[in-house]
């Protein structure tokens, strides 16, 4: 394993944290009610935050001079990493709990497994990390609850989210020649043995919450390859602004 | 706006062995979800160990009209209020 397949690694990890983030940002101060509002954007600052651990560890890793904000904010679409699901935008708040809870889970299933990761900044990250995205599930989870067993048009708003963003799902648990390298090497972790308890903790809420389980069995992908949705380019050249108009900005 | 939630008063404990202290209030479909705001809105930087939460419904509130017979005591009976006692610096929280 190479620093090179570690730091891509961590991209791949932190890419999901930092776009779902921006997706979640663009609801600051427009979330259907204010205290939904500041949950959201809770969520999203426990998400940069997050990405922030990654992205400085991996500046440390590179041979070039490089910052947090290089990684986050110049790279080009091709270079981030992210899953289809994050991307997908705001549709409504049906599809931003779903899509919150379908990444939650395997959010926290994946750092479940990260703590046990032989490389200690990893472990460390993943670490402070779980607790967050403890919350993150369930927030979104028992959101998920009440729109599927609440009025009859918020159960039709969120099946439909459900059955639109399932074909997102099944990438989470793809593995590029990168990801497989540093898992391999006791650094990363398989996602695919993430799978089935996966499939089973959503499919158990979705039930519970008066909803059927799609079952759709043909999937998206590409994102883990860099070949994103045409959603992606328009979160890049917002998030990516600043940092483009004025070089080296900071805080 | 008859479609709001209801309103939820929201009390926090900041540390153990003091009381839960009324933080404000909150709109919410449930008490968990009531539960949820609050940590949100209230005790997400290390604000507090324990919430609780009450619909405001439920609370009954002394009506303003009769402020004076509730809280306005005969002002010549000293004697009646406790403060003729030196409290040691030790005791905290009185």
């Amino acid at each position: 394993m190479t620093n090179e397949n570690l730091i891509h690694y961590i991209h791949s990890i932190a890419d999901n944290s930092l776009i779902l983030g921006q997706r979640l940002s663009e609801l600051c101060g427009h979330g259907p009610t204010l205290e939904t509002d500041i949950a959201m954007t809770n969520i999203a600052l426990d998400l940069f935050g997050q990405t922030r651990s990654y992205f400085q560890y991996a500046a440390e890793l590179s041979n070039e001079d490089l910052t947090e904000d290089d990684i986050a904010f110049l790279r080009k679409e091709r270079d981030y990493k992210n899953v289809l699901l994050v991307e997908q935008p705001n549709t409504d708040f049906a599809y931003i709990i779903v899509r919150q809870y379908f990444f939650d889970v395997y959010h926290y299933l994946l750092l479940k497994q990260l703590e046990n990761s032989k490389n200690v900044n990893l472990q460390n990250i993943a670490k402070k990390s779980l607790k967050e995205v403890a919350y993150h599930r369930r927030f979104s989870g028992d959101w998920l609850k009440r729109l599927g067993d609440g009025t009859e048009e918020s159960h039709e708003r969120v099946q439909k989210a459900i059955n639109d963003l399932w074909v997102y799902t099944d990438e989470l648990f793809h593995m590029n020649e990168d990801d497989k390298i540093v898992a391999n090497a006791g650094f990363g972790v398989d996602n695919s043995s993430l799978k089935d308890e996966y499939y089973q903790i959503i499919s158990d809420l979705i039930k519970q919450a008066t909803l059927e389980v799609p079952e759709i069995q043909y999937f998206q992908k590409g994102g883990k390859k860099g070949i994103h949705t045409e959603h992606m380019g328009y979160i890049l050249s917002e998030m990516q602004y600043m940092q483009l108009a004025y070089p080296n900005m900071k805080w | 706006m008859k479609k709001n939630w209801p309103l939820w008063e929201v009390f926090v404990r900041s540390k153990n062995g003091l009381e839960h202290r009324h933080f404000g209030s909150l709109h919410a479909p449930d008490a968990e979800m009531a539960i949820n705001n609050a940590r949100d809105v209230y005790t997400r930087r290390n604000e507090g160990v324990s919430i609780w939460v009450v619909e405001s419904k439920n609370i009954k509130a002394s009506n303003p009209e009769h402020n004076g017979e509730m809280f306005e005591p005969a002002a010549d009976k000293a004697y009646r209020h406790p403060t003729f006692y030196e409290l040691p610096d030790d005791v905290e929280h009185m």
